[in-house]
């Protein structure tokens, strides 16, 4: 109850965070797709690259959240960007490109060789085979990986708050220094209906973009 | 159509040739199975074909051309394509799957439009139903029937297949197999077809190419591989029961009795008995004026008994056509105790007749006319 009123009275601040936090996700993780997607196409054809992407990918999932985003504050204060947005961006890009990545090549890969071989019989090029065939018949294992990057995203963005990025977490933040149990809690809650929302709406684009052949009963 | 001369295939980092030196010359129109079994080089075969596989020395034309002369692409696009069921896109609609080739030439949609239409009622699957659906709505055999049906999309003289009634149940294949002979029967495509099964290698193959270890054992008519196998090997694997193979190849009309003693219904029984005694039949078919079947009598009912034919007469049910195979005439004869079965045309009327001793011989080679006691034909039409 004491949460509601406290993001009644404060809902103007609220929406300033909420949106400073949605943005900075938007960004990261349509950068993740931009790189992550065609990364993950790419090494189905090369399976020594595929290794290693995957080792890598893995190896940054096992950085604390927390130092991560230290660790980016010396790099890219080499080019002017130590604190803020960027950084935030960037540590939640490299967390993003494992769910991404894996989930694309394992999907593309899982593809049927008979159906491969089929479309390369009838005379489909390769690239016809991957963009007609493969990709489309991947697409909601490809969906559910960012689905898990951008729910993902959404809860370590919480920590940017710490970098000086904004968002959210904010008020985890503040809350936390200010022993304001209120404040922490409305910030915990926001980030989870965030969260919960946006990945019901990419369920339903997801919905919208697998072909009804492939969906289940 | 096809030719293929001392075409090899050797894997990389392989000694063995996975097809070793294959020659083979497939008539335009004809059905060419290949068959052998697994690992013996019949699908890498096929699949040199149309470029799937790398060919490591030989030639392949087809058309008076060299494969190797073609744009890859092009050449696929202008070959028929049919694997197992499983090659059908999930994602796309039966409408899709088919219209894939199509596609990749650019028809435009109309012409797509009818030609989907067209096939699927060649499939006899309505499109107002079907046009729409996607692979997993469908049945097995309606999903091969689809695939089939792909591979003729742009209606392509020569066509691949690739065991493409493997996944499916017996009983579905063989209506599927019938079916797919029929359109054969009026397409006339030169279908290059692999399989394992050697049933459907005897049924469908106007020529069937056995295969073994990469090399070509033997390419002739199914006839000849039953009854001249060129080796021990040959013989084997067309199998002990290649005597009962050859049934799936004759048909009916080829071993039937035309014009098999008969009577009427309206004959009267004494004089019927007497001339079943003097022969020593101990059963009659009999017909009506037309010559339609009524059934048959037998010497036991007809003894004692005073009056017509007709009123002892017992029906017979189970008849075969002249043009199905004697397989079929077997198992129906095998219907009735009495050793034949009664081969009727379209409108009913007696055709000939089959006994138990005509099938024997007529597998075994030596043919004899008259059979036994019982299963016995005379062919002196009717008796009075």
């Amino acid at each position: 109850m004491e949460v509601y009123q406290f993001l009644v009275q404060n809902w103007a601040e609220t929406l300033k965070l909420a949106w400073q936090h949605a943005w900075v996700v938007a960004i990261a993780v349509a950068i993740a797709i931009a790189t992550g997607v065609p990364i993950g196409i790419w090494i189905t054809f090369n399976r020594k690259a595929a290794d290693i992407v995957l080792y890598l990918a893995g190896i940054m999932m096992t950085i604390p959240s927390i130092a991560l985003f230290g660790i980016m504050i010396p790099i890219l204060s080499m080019i002017g960007y130590g604190v803020g947005v960027v950084p935030a961006i960037v540590a939640l890009v490299l967390y993003s490109q494992l769910p991404i990545i894996r989930n694309t090549y394992a999907a593309i890969k899982n593809v049927d060789p008979n159906i491969i071989d089929a479309g390369l019989g009838m005379g489909m090029t390769r690239m016809q085979v991957l963009f007609k065939v493969q990709v489309p018949m991947a697409l909601s294992v490809i969906f559910a990986g960012v689905r898990v990057a951008v729910v993902m995203s959404i809860g370590i963005g919480a920590i940017a708050a710490y970098i000086g990025a904004g968002g959210l977490g904010h008020y985890i933040f503040m809350g936390i220094s200010q022993t304001y149990d209120t404040m922490i809690q409305a910030g915990a809650l926001t980030v989870a209906i965030m969260a919960i929302v946006v990945d019901y709406v990419f369920g339903l684009i997801e919905n919208r973009l697998v072909s009804k052949g492939l969906r289940e009963g | 159509m096809i030719e293929l001369e001392r075409v090899t295939k050797i894997y990389p980092g392989s000694e063995v040739p996975a097809v070793d030196s294959v020659n083979l010359n497939i008539a335009e129109g004809d059905i060419c199975i290949l068959i052998g079994s697994s690992g013996c080089g019949k699908t890498t075969l096929m699949r040199m074909m149309n470029r799937l596989e790398p060919i490591t020395s030989g030639f392949i034309r087809i058309g008076g051309e060299s494969i190797m002369d073609k744009d890859v692409t092009a050449l696929r696009r202008s070959i028929g394509y049919a694997i197992q069921q499983i090659g059908l896109f999930p994602h796309m609609t039966v409408y899709d799957n088919i219209a894939t080739v199509p596609h990749l030439l650019g028809w435009d949609k109309k012409r797509i439009d009818e030609r989907v239409d067209e096939l699927l009622n060649m499939v006899q699957l309505p499109p107002d139903i079907f046009r729409f659906r996607y692979p997993r709505e469908l049945s097995g055999g309606q999903a091969q029937r689809i695939g089939v049906t792909r591979a003729m999309a742009t209606d392509p003289p020569v066509m691949l297949m690739d065991e493409p009634f493997g996944a499916i149940d017996p009983i579905n294949r063989e209506v599927l197999q019938d079916e797919f002979l029929k359109i054969q029967e009026k397409l006339k495509k030169t279908i290059v077809f692999v399989t394992h099964d050697i049933h459907e290698a005897i049924k469908m193959g106007d020529k069937i190419a056995l295969l073994d270890a990469g090399q070509l054992v033997q390419y002739g008519t199914p006839e000849e591989l039953l009854t001249q196998p060129k080796n021990r090997f040959v013989k084997d694997f067309v199998g002990a029961d290649r005597a009962l193979k050859r049934l799936n190849l004759l048909k009916v009309r080829d071993a039937m009795l035309t014009n098999p003693t008969h009577c009427h219904g309206e004959d009267p029984s004494e004089t019927i008995l007497e001339h079943m005694i003097e022969n020593e039949l101990s059963y009659l078919l009999v017909a009506d004026r037309e010559d339609n079947l009524k059934g048959y009598v037998n010497l036991e009912e007809l003894q004692g008994h005073h009056g017509n034919v007709r009123d002892v007469v017992r029906p017979m049910t189970l008849t075969v056509k002249p043009e199905q195979n004697l397989k079929d005439a077997l198992s129906k004869m095998l219907s009735y105790d009495l050793g034949i079965v009664v081969a009727m045309d379209d409108d009913g009327k007696i055709a000939g007749v089959l006994n138990s001793r005509t099938l024997v011989s007529v597998v075994g080679e030596t043919y004899d006319e008259r059979g036994g006691h019982w299963g016995r034909i005379t062919t002196k039409g009717r008796i009075i």
